[in-house]
């Protein structure tokens, strides 16, 4: 890839960031609601201190955050803000910043999203490239039916029927939360085998929800690649099936997929805070939520911000990597 | 002389089935296009003998007994706050009808609007348009629905509110679909011809093109109604919709509050979820028929 080609992709990168970043700070200033009155006027309905004083205390929380100084002033300090990861204080849980209650619940997002978006890349993937391919036994083919049918639905609703059969109707595993109620994290076997039942349904959730997608993707592109003369020719020179599946058909039509993938990831991000919030696993998604129910707006800001930022950069990244799998893209 | 008079030659009947026989037996080929149809019109069915025969007031609070199972009375169960969940379907049903009708409508026109705009004219323009729906794909949408629809007073959020903040980052799509398929029509000899004989540009683009690109008009149309129905949803199992109204998002997230499962209320969540499975596969279904009837290329003949 050449230097130029990087610089640009950078550029663009820099671009969406920017985007995001003006669109999330404008917006609410667009509205005519302000989260600090919204905020403070509770604690003085409930708290019992006079209007005069709320006024008081409203006016010295503008000077300290700043929102008392120019429009233009605020967003060139939130620009600097955004650079360095700052989202200011959470409202609802001040002082804890945004940043730190970010960190907090990232690890389980992160673990839940690498597993199931590594899964149903690799199961959707073959299902489909075995669906297209038309040496494959019968029953192996028609695997890839179920999924396909599965496609239109989204993985919350995946999620709530995984949770009425297995979960509600046969008991098998636990209706929600992270791990289950009065037992303390420790780093024993046993508190680890009751953390992964209660990561099991949302898992199964994501995965079914998302693997017609690429079965779908995958199909279409095996069917083209079967008409490739490199595929005829490995045909004619007398290599077994499997050979050709692996090495010549599978590995060129996985190329695009990667690129799927980069394109994938916003969706996927959604599905799986979407996904926790049904469950009540302690990750991004679940925080969003009580921040919608508490009008935590900075909380929700940040989120939103962190996770466009996060979801811009990773696809920056495969695109980056894209080279090193394909030759001919990093030659030419 | 004897005259031999010459039988009429039997003319052969040449079998010319009419449009509708045509559509069905395309139907038949394209079996998932049929599903798709059959479902939504049964949907369509359901709604509106529903709002003609349903007591629309119980798909509100505290209109009934609450946290009945489904029963005769009741078929499909009672909430926690008191609505019948059969009225409630009915009104919800027909909250995200308009909902993706309107919003898909409506980006659907934007995107077809801006598409020809940015191919016809090309230049700066087209750069410009280019740019920002490029800048603006990567942005996980739902997560900008959700900055807006928080920021709003909550008595300002109502349905068609919701449409509307769908609609806002949904266009870029059409957009470049659209702009794509205008840039191949452009080159085409028709056109040229046309420009050559002094059709104006509007004349070129009502006469000429748009009649060639429906096919993928009505295909954008599906896809972005089922993206607005699937946004809309997840604005409102986030919490973030009318709360007041049966819309389906809603009745989820209500349920999940509650704690439906933990308390074996287990219809409440269930009965919107297999409604929007229905509705969303429906469309889904409809939208892969469709995409095999505008590319003639997949397309299966008789």
């Amino acid at each position: 890839m050449s230097l130029k080609l990087v610089i640009r992709r950078l550029l663009f990168l820099v671009l969406v960031i920017w985007a995001a970043s003006t669109i999330v700070f404008f917006i609410p200033r667009l509205s005519n609601r302000n989260a600090l009155r919204e905020r403070f006027g509770e604690l003085a309905r409930t708290g019992g201190f006079s209007p005069a004083d709320l006024e008081k205390i409203i006016a010295s929380m503008n000077q300290q955050f700043g929102l008392d100084r120019p429009l233009y002033e605020q967003y060139w300090t939130y620009l600097g803000n955004i650079l360095h990861l700052d989202f200011g204080y959470s409202l609802y849980r001040y002082p804890t910043t945004v940043a730190e209650l970010i960190a907090q619940s990232l690890p389980w997002t992160l673990g839940l999203l690498l597993v199931t978006t590594i899964l149903s890349f690799i199961i959707g993937n073959l299902l489909g490239a075995v669906a297209a391919w038309p040496r494959a036994p019968h029953w192996l083919r028609a695997f890839a039916t179920p999924f396909i049918l599965l496609t239109g639905v989204p993985p919350v609703i995946m999620g709530i029927l995984l949770l009425f059969f297995i979960g509600f109707r046969l008991k098998w595993l636990p209706l929600g939360g992270a791990y289950s109620v009065g037992v303390v994290p420790t780093w024993t076997w046993t508190f680890f085998f009751d953390l992964m039942q209660h990561q099991i349904l949302p898992a199964l959730a994501l995965i079914f929800g998302s693997v017609g997608g690429w079965v779908l993707s995958m199909r279409g592109m095996g069917v083209t690649i079967q008409g490739e003369d490199y595929v005829n020719f490995a045909e004619h020179k007398g290599l077994t099936g499997g050979r050709i599946f692996r090495d010549y058909y599978l590995r060129n039509a996985m190329l695009p997929q990667v690129t799927g993938l980069a394109l994938a990831l916003g969706t996927m991000v959604t599905s799986a805070i979407i996904v926790e919030g049904l469950f009540g696993l302690p990750g991004i998604g679940t925080m969003l939520n009580l921040a919608i129910r508490a009008n935590d707006f900075p909380t929700i800001y940040g989120i939103v911000l962190f996770i466009t930022i996060a979801v811009a950069v990773l696809m920056t990244i495969v695109e980056f990597i894209y080279p090193l799998l394909d030759p001919r893209v990093r030659s030419s | 002389m004897s005259t031999v008079a010459l039988s009429p030659p039997i003319e052969k009947r040449i079998e010319r089935p009419g449009r509708f026989i045509l559509l069905l037996r395309y139907l038949r080929r394209n079996k998932g296009l049929a599903l798709g149809v059959v479902i939504l019109l049964g949907l369509v069915a359901f709604t509106v003998i529903g709002l003609m025969t349903v007591d629309l007031k119980q798909a509100y609070p505290l209109s009934v007994a609450a946290k009945k199972p489904p029963s005769w009375k009741y078929p499909f169960g009672t909430d926690f706050f008191g609505r019948n969940l059969l009225a409630a379907m009915v009104v919800g049903m027909w909250q995200t009808a308009f909902i993706g009708v309107f919003a898909g409508g409506l980006g659907t026109l934007i995107g077809v609007v801006l598409g020809f705009i940015s191919a016809y004219f090309g230049k700066w323009i087209d750069a410009t348009i280019r740019t920002v729906c490029q800048i603006l794909t990567p942005i996980p949408v739902l997560l900008i629905q959700v900055v807006i629809a928080g920021s709003l007073d909550k008595r300002d959020v109502t349905i068609v509110t919701m449409a509307l903040i769908v609609v806002l980052l949904a266009w870029m799509g059409p957009t470049l679909v659209i702009r794509a398929q205008v840039l191949t029509m452009k080159e085409r000899q028709f056109v040229a011809v046309a420009k050559l004989s002094g059709v104006s540009d509007l004349g070129i683009i009502f006469k000429e093109i748009l009649p060639c690109l429906l096919p993928f008009i009505a295909a954008a149309f599906v896809a972005q109604v089922f993206s607005a129905v699937f946004a809309a949803f997840y604005l409102a199992v986030l919490g973030l919709g009318p709360l007041r109204e049966p819309l389906l998002g809603n009745i989820i997230w209500a349920a999940q509050s509650q704690g439906a499962f933990f308390n074996g209320w287990w219809w409440w969540p269930i009965i919107p979820s297999v409604a929007m499975i229905l509705i969303l596969g429906s469309l889904a279904l409809i939208n892969m028929g469709l995409d095999e009837l505008a590319n003639p290329r997949v397309r299966r003949s008789e």
